[in-house]
């Protein structure tokens, strides 16, 4: 990591912002940190970031207002939400108000390093994307009758009423070759906003995947266990991760984005 | 003592008593010396006319020695005092008393007035005419005196005497005076008798009451007393051991009824209340922790992934890291805890969500040996509801069943059924406009959790708020202002003062006036104003009948809930698994169920086993 990247981290508790700068720091990344978000958006104005990862709860402007300014004046710094309230809502919440990814607190260093990562490799592919047309884009958007969560994962409705789950290839884009996948079992409960996957990647890290739709697993793919390059090479069809039965499947739609929206 | 309802039953029984025999003595007394009397005067009567009749001969043959001892022998009888012969002018012509012969009487004298008071003499006269009753001195006993007229006859003035002429209609007088003393005697004796009667009457009608107040009133009343004190000193348990089926007895038992859903009532709040208490101070507390922890996460991780190779280090960094791990943990179960707010509900069957609840357990339950049965009602409707929530709860209530089983194996079963509840207690008003539109919820007073209906009284000159518990039928009303039921009384919308008091309609319990509140959809709302009559109606509502409830049970025969522990199980850090648990899960349930507008309760034997019933609203109340 020779590149420096500036980081910008928003958090009125003191601890955080040293825990961040102080293992980001370790990676060879630059933070900078503002006390609260109307004094990180202040220095959104005179200087740009790579990546924000800001607090939810804080005085005079909590992070959701942060996310709305943040898109009112058209900043396209990704930002990762983090809270002390680590409920299911709040990470539903933050990928549907336009955050990239959500970490809970308290984080261990290796999930803040591959969140982290994962944010920065997000930024520069759309960085790089951006102002291309679709077919020209470093990443393959999601069919059109897909739903996405976030941008990292999918869930197709099938015709016999069952979900479809699996990761996006941005996401995959965003992490190193894959050296193991950990999927939960059949009969087992995926809440969304929770982790349903864990993805090991050869720089030993390990990326931890939220559900998009909560419901049980039926089955999952056995095949992406064995051969990672078919999770790789065809992300949306054979690279599937669980068939599972949805439990609220109506209410649960209104947090995700329709993949047709991106096409516009 | 005076306060007494037997004091006082006994006080006017006995002042009946008294007057009833008063007035019977006094008749009874009458009639007896009336009855005395007349036989007296008879009987005086009837010796007068043997007097007169024994000295005829005598008095024609003018013999008068004969004469006068005749009237001696009877005037020694002693109940006689004095028998006296007049003549026509009032002179004595012979006296048992000697001193008294030879002394003319006043025609005006106490013997005379009879006939002589019309100046001119009578000539037949009736007994009672004839007779009188006086006493001599005022302290001497009463005598009876008779006078008996001796008329003229033929053979008295034919007699060889020639005393008498012809034109003479009385000769002369008889006079006897006897003593009523004996009579008077008897008179006293029957009155002695009958005020002695009275007292022993009065003495013993008072203690047989007291004694039937004292089984009958005193001793229930005592009870409910000692009930009443035992509710006001918290205890809601108590309760009223009366078998008796009068109106004491039928009151003693709706008292219990009334501990027992006010008890119920009371858990419900509590539990409402602490949960809501409880999810703020576990979201805020998480949220503290949170923060520090991510400190000592973050840095002992990161000095782990430091000193890699440094085995010493290594090991106790990794307990840091572990031990902060769990805490990480035990705050995300204290914040799932708190964040059961609004259920997300959709049209859901509750079977399938039973049946994913059984396979998410089904694990734990076959390596128990336990068995499940269902249990279901095939016709239950859709129903709406959060079927993650309820997940949550029956995969809860399974584990709990599970682990009070234990290795040994049992079973549990799980029934639904469909049951139907009176909206009386049940349904609640969750909007009420005044006639202009002006909402009257207040959110600010709570009754039973629920917001509650703010109203403004008027009664006179004062003015003052009324809290309305917006539960149909349940009446538990707040206000603190001394309500007294008269009709002048006004219920007014505390925003335009505008009255909600309904025309020409009384309360058909007490008479009193009665208001009438919009509620939106569904008719109008009406009760009582006097507070204490509890008159409500609900038309709308009273339409639909009795409303339709799913009824779950969850039954199983593991070791049972004491009776203790089985009031503090729904308690948030209420566990008996030691480490095993967090003391969450039925606190969680608890608060699933009351968020679905439903509830549960639990009944449990010691050995036996435990049912869990969860009753919800097929319907939910169409205002939200």
């Amino acid at each position: 990591m020779s590149k420096k990247y500036n980081i910008l981290a928003i958090d009125d508790e003191q601890v955080i912002i040293d825990s961040i700068v102080k293992l980001c720091s370790a990676e060879g990344w630059q933070v900078d940190s503002a006390s609260d978000a109307i004094l990180g958006l202040k220095k959104l104005e005179r200087k740009n970031y790579d990546l924000i990862i800001c607090d939810i709860m804080m005085p005079d402007m909590d992070g959701f207002q942060f996310l709305e300014e943040t898109q009112s004046k058209n900043i396209r710094t990704p930002v990762i939400i983090t809270t002390g309230y680590s409920t299911v809502e709040n990470a539903v919440k933050s990928m549907n108000s336009g955050a990239i990814d959500y970490l809970a607190k308290p984080f261990s260093v290796e999930e803040l390093i591959s969140i982290v990562q994962r944010g920065l490799n997000y930024g520069k592919i759309m960085e790089a994307s951006s102002n291309l047309s679709i077919s020209m884009m470093h990443f393959i958007p999601c069919p059109a009758k897909y739903y996405r969560f976030g941008y990292s994962t999918w869930v197709n409705v099938e015709a016999d009423g069952s979900l479809k789950i699996g990761v996006t290839d941005l996401f995959l884009r965003t992490i190193n070759n894959i050296s193991q996948i950990e999927l939960f079992n059949p009969e087992e409960e995926i809440i969304q906003g929770n982790v349903y996957a864990r993805i090991e990647t050869n720089d030993q890290l390990i990326h931890s995947i939220l559900s998009p739709i909560t419901g049980k697993i039926i089955r999952q793919n056995q095949s992406i266990l064995s051969d990672f390059n078919l999770l790789q090479k065809d992300p949306y069809f054979k690279g599937w991760m669980y068939t599972i039965i949805p439990s609220d499947l109506e209410y649960e739609l209104n947090h995700l984005t329709p993949c047709s929206s991106d096409r516009l | 003592m005076l306060k007494k309802i037997g004091f006082k039953l006994t006080l006017g029984v006995g002042i009946i008593t008294v007057l009833i025999i008063g007035v019977y003595a006094y008749v009874n007394i009458r009639s007896q010396n009336e009855v005395l009397l007349a036989e007296v005067e008879r009987h005086a009567n009837q010796l007068s006319e043997t007097i007169k009749k024994g000295t005829r001969f005598d008095m024609l043959a003018n013999r008068r020695e004969h004469l006068y001892n005749i009237i001696n022998t009877i005037g020694e009888e002693p109940s006689i005092q004095e028998i006296r012969v007049f003549n026509k002018l009032g002179e004595i012509i012979y006296s048992t008393r000697e001193e008294d012969i030879g002394k003319m009487l006043d025609k005006k004298a106490e013997s005379c007035y009879a006939c002589h008071t019309a100046d001119k003499p009578l000539e037949r006269l009736s007994i009672n005419e004839r007779t009188r009753i006086y006493r001599h001195h005022p302290d001497s006993s009463r005598v009876l005196g008779i006078i008996n007229p001796i008329y003229n006859e033929s053979s008295c003035w034919e007699a060889d005497c020639h005393a008498h002429s012809e034109e003479q209609a009385v000769l002369g007088v008889l006079d006897i005076t006897m003593s009523l003393k004996d009579a008077d005697k008897q008179i006293q004796r029957s009155e002695i008798n009958i005020v002695i009667f009275t007292i022993i009457a009065i003495i013993g009608i008072s203690l047989i009451i007291g004694f039937l107040v004292k089984k009958w009133v005193d001793n229930p009343v005592e009870e409910m007393v000692r009930a009443t004190q035992h509710i006001a000193s918290g205890n809601l348990h108590y309760n009223i051991k009366s078998q008796r089926d009068d109106e004491l007895g039928l009151l003693a038992k709706s008292f219990n009824i009334m501990t027992q859903k006010l008890a119920e009532a009371r858990l419900q709040l509590f539990q409402s209340d602490k949960m809501a208490s409880l999810g703020r101070l576990a979201a805020g507390v998480a949220h503290e922790i949170n923060n520090p922890l991510t400190g000592v996460l973050t840095y002992s991780s990161f000095l782990l992934k430091r000193t890699e190779g440094n085995q010493e280090f290594q090991e106790d960094l990794k307990v840091i890291v572990r031990e902060a791990k769990r805490s990480r943990e035990i705050v995300k179960s204290l914040l799932d805890f708190a964040r059961q707010s609004v259920p997300k509900k959709n049209k859901a069957d509750i079977s399938r969500i039973i049946d994913n609840s059984i396979s998410v357990v089904e694990n734990q339950l076959s390596i128990n040996n336990i068995q499940v049965e269902k249990k279901y009602d095939k016709n239950l409707p859709l129903i709406e509801l959060d079927s993650n929530q309820l997940q949550q709860v029956f995969v809860n209530l399974l584990v709990n069943a599970s682990d009070a089983i234990g290795k040994e194996g049992g079973t549990i079963v799980i029934s639904t059924s469909l049951i139907q509840l009176s909206p009386i207690g049940v349904i609640h008003i969750k909007k009420a406009l005044c006639p202009k539109g002006h909402n009257l919820m207040d959110n600010e007073i709570k009754i039973a959790g629920k917001p509650s209906i703010k109203l403004k009284i008027a009664m006179g000159n004062s003015k003052d708020m009324i809290f309305l518990d917006p539960v149909y039928g349940e009446n538990r009303h707040h206000y603190d202002f001394h309500f007294k039921n008269n009709d002048n009384i006004q219920f007014l919308c505390p925003t335009c003062d505008r009255s909600l008091i309904k025309e020409n309609q009384k309360c058909p319990k007490c008479g009193s006036n009665i208001y009438s509140l919009d509620i939106p959809s569904q008719g109008n709302f009406e009760g009582c104003t006097n507070v204490s009559c509890n008159w409500q109606q609900w038309e709308e509502i009273d339409k639909e009948g009795k409303k339709d409830y799913l009824e779950i049970k969850v039954i199983d025969t593991g070791c049972g809930i004491s009776q203790e522990n089985s009031s503090k199980i729904f308690d948030p850090f209420f566990s008996t698994k030691g480490q095993k648990g967090t003391g969450l899960g039925l606190a969680v349930t608890w608060g699933i169920i009351d968020n679905h507008d439903g509830t549960i309760k639990v009944e449990s034997e010691i050995g036996k086993g435990t049912v869990f019933t969860i009753r919800l609203p097929i319907q939910q109340n169409r205002v939200s």
